[in-house]
């Protein structure tokens, strides 16, 4: 349909020839020239991070796999729970909050610093779509993976294990906002001020720190006395703490869950802007 | 939000496609631009012309709006490239020194992406045929070659259909038939009347492409001017001779019309000249006499390289890592140029 190849053209003893020649017509299509509305940007360049994210086989093993596979380990061996509760109700925040983790965190942090070295940024940020709008695409992909992320968590749950939605879902729901926006800014904050791979490394690092110490499958009060004040203040701990209180009977998320994670999301999102560099 | 103003386009052809004005800009302790003023007319191309570091990509990248100068003015289509960007992006071709595309990516997919940026986009796959990517379409963007990945680069600074397309080095690490390729589009893109402003350090490039040649050095302007011009100001004619055998021109005896003799090889030698139809007759008939067999005798004007030598004190290919191929006199054989 657009090849515009000249048959004459062809002939000349230059190879470049015809297809400079279909440049020209190529470049002078019917309609004004102009960027397209910035909703268009916007979904276009979510998908392709989107798609992105889950075709590199480590992003989706570390969002999507992984929290299920935790789950479903730690709750058919019973091993470090509490035991006057029932393990799916203890278990299930804390693989929320780690998928929160793995997709605002690792996954955007390590794509994004790589995006940075490959000068993928700086490029983006010339076209159209511009800076505002590749950060809101990232937001935009980020978010649609988290539903993901929620969405297969709550059916292993409820499938497998019995469990069911109770509690304070909206409440949930903004504690998983707040959080989202907390690793999100971690994430982008290593990714902008660091390189890529050492951006890699450091987020791993942090990933085995806050599954260990966050509360997510581990109680924090199993673990030794000296780091449970340490563990206590992580936001993933006030994240997991916080979910367990919402989706409870009573509903309830404690004041310091709230106020720990608003400081942490507020703290990192400055933090994240100030020293983000886009080259 | 949408951002558009396609009331503005070509509103006023005589604003300049760029101007800068005083232009200063430093990063740290280097001045990478120092007071440089620079105008381009639409539907120019011009080359931004001299070695690493001497402020080329700075000066690009000022107009694409990914810095603002510390001092001076800078126009694009008569916009502010920073505070005007979203006006001013989508009329921009962009293509990047180096990088700028997802490495996991498929070709047809990053030309897509860039694609849907834009209300009418060129169709993705007639470009990728048209910058020779088109059975590589479905090949991830890591698998590029060098060229290949700057060929996928300049297919997306023009998917936009741009006014004005900034090309840093478009054929850095491309081979001779990718670059010639790579040339023919560029030309076409000058026919097209779309402004172009490339940097190179590469003269033979500068001088095939360029209406003008815009001499930059130590974030300086030092010379701005047509091919020819360049070559031709305050150049005296000189002869260049190859002789069948080695020969020694300290033999030579003064000759009418030969002025100074210098050697550039066993069997080659110039000779600068005033008169280029008596050097060749006395020098001609002088080896005659003494029987020294010539196999070639050519009038050569200055090389470019000779007025950026001139110009600025360095040669251009020297401490360069080997892009293009300065070997070859650029300019001489090819008078007149392309323009």
């Amino acid at each position: 349909m657009s090849r515009t190849r000249g048959p004459g053209a062809g002939a000349a003893a230059h190879a470049a020839v015809p297809t400079a020649a279909a440049l020209v017509a190529l470049l002078d299509p019917p309609g004004e020239p102009g960027p397209s509305p910035a909703l268009r940007r916007l979904l276009a360049q979510a998908r392709v991070e989107l798609v992105l994210t889950l075709r590199q086989g480590e992003n989706f093993v570390v969002t999507l796999v992984l929290p299920v596979l935790l789950l479903v380990f730690f709750a058919s061996s019973g091993i470090a729970v509490p035991h006057r509760r029932p393990s799916i109700d203890f278990l299930l925040p804390g693989m929320l909050t780690l998928a929160v983790l793995s997709s605002g965190m690792v996954t955007l942090g390590i794509t994004t610093g790589y995006q940075r070295a490959y000068g993928v940024l700086k490029r983006l940020g010339g076209s159209p779509l511009s800076r505002a709008g590749l950060l809101g695409a990232k937001a935009l992909s980020v978010l649609a993976l988290q539903l993901l992320q929620v969405v297969l968590l709550g059916a292993v749950a409820a499938l497998a294990y019995g469990w069911r939605p109770h509690g304070a879902l909206l409440l949930a729901v903004g504690l998983l906002a707040l959080g989202a926006a907390t690793f999100a800014a971690c994430g982008m904050l290593l990714a902008g001020a660091l390189r890529a791979e050492v951006t890699l490394g450091v987020v791993n690092g942090l990933y085995l720190v806050f599954l260990v110490l966050g509360g997510v499958a581990v109680s924090i009060s199993h673990l030794p006395g000296f780091i449970q004040p340490l563990a206590r203040v992580l936001p993933v701990s006030a994240l997991s703490a916080g979910l367990r209180g919402a989706l409870s009977p009573t509903g309830r998320v404690a004041a310091s869950d709230w106020a720990l994670l608003m400081v942490w999301a507020a703290g990192l999102t400055i933090l994240a802007v100030r020293s983000f560099r886009w080259e | 939000m949408i951002d558009r103003s396609g009331g503005e386009r070509g509103a006023d052809p005589l604003v300049p496609a760029i101007a800068l004005d005083g232009v200063v800009r430093r990063y740290g302790r280097t001045v990478a631009l120092d007071g440089l003023s620079l105008e381009v007319a639409r539907g120019e191309c011009c080359a931004l012309l001299g070695p690493n570091g001497a402020g080329k990509t700075t000066l690009v990248e000022l107009c694409e709006g990914y810095a603002r100068p510390d001092r001076g003015r800078v126009r694009v289509l008569g916009l502010d490239p920073v505070a005007d960007g979203s006006r001013l992006r989508w009329r921009l071709g962009i293509m990047l020194q180096a990088g700028g595309l997802y490495p996991a990516l498929r070709v047809e997919e990053v030309l897509r992406l860039f694609g849907r940026f834009f209300a009418v986009p060129a169709d993705p796959m007639g470009l990728l045929e048209a910058v020779g990517l088109g059975p590589r379409r479905r090949s991830r963007v890591k698998q590029l070659s060098g060229g290949e990945r700057q060929r996928l680069s300049l297919a997306v600074a023009l998917v936009g259909r741009p006014e004005l397309c900034f090309l840093d080095e478009p054929t850095a690490g491309m081979d001779p038939t990718a670059r010639h390729s790579t040339w023919e589009l560029i030309l076409a893109l000058r026919r097209r009347a779309t402004t172009v402003v490339l940097t190179t350090h590469d003269l033979e490039e500068a001088e095939r492409l360029a209406d003008r040649i815009a001499i930059v050095h130590h974030g300086r302007l030092v010379a701005c001017d047509t091919p020819r011009a360049l070559r031709g100001a305050g150049a005296e004619s000189r002869l260049e001779v190859e002789t069948a055998g080695p020969f020694d021109p300290g033999r030579l005896p003064r000759l009418p019309g030969l002025g100074r003799v210098i050697v550039t090889g066993p069997t080659t030698f110039t000779a600068s000249t005033d008169s280029t139809a008596a050097a060749m007759a006395s020098l001609a008939a002088w080896m005659r006499d003494a029987e020294v067999p010539c196999s070639s005798m050519r009038v050569g004007t200055r090389s470019l390289e000779a007025v950026f030598f001139a110009l600025t004190g360095e040669s251009l290919s020297a401490g360069d890592g080997g892009i293009g191929s300065p070997t070859e006199p650029a300019g001489v054989g090819r008078e007149g140029g392309s323009g």
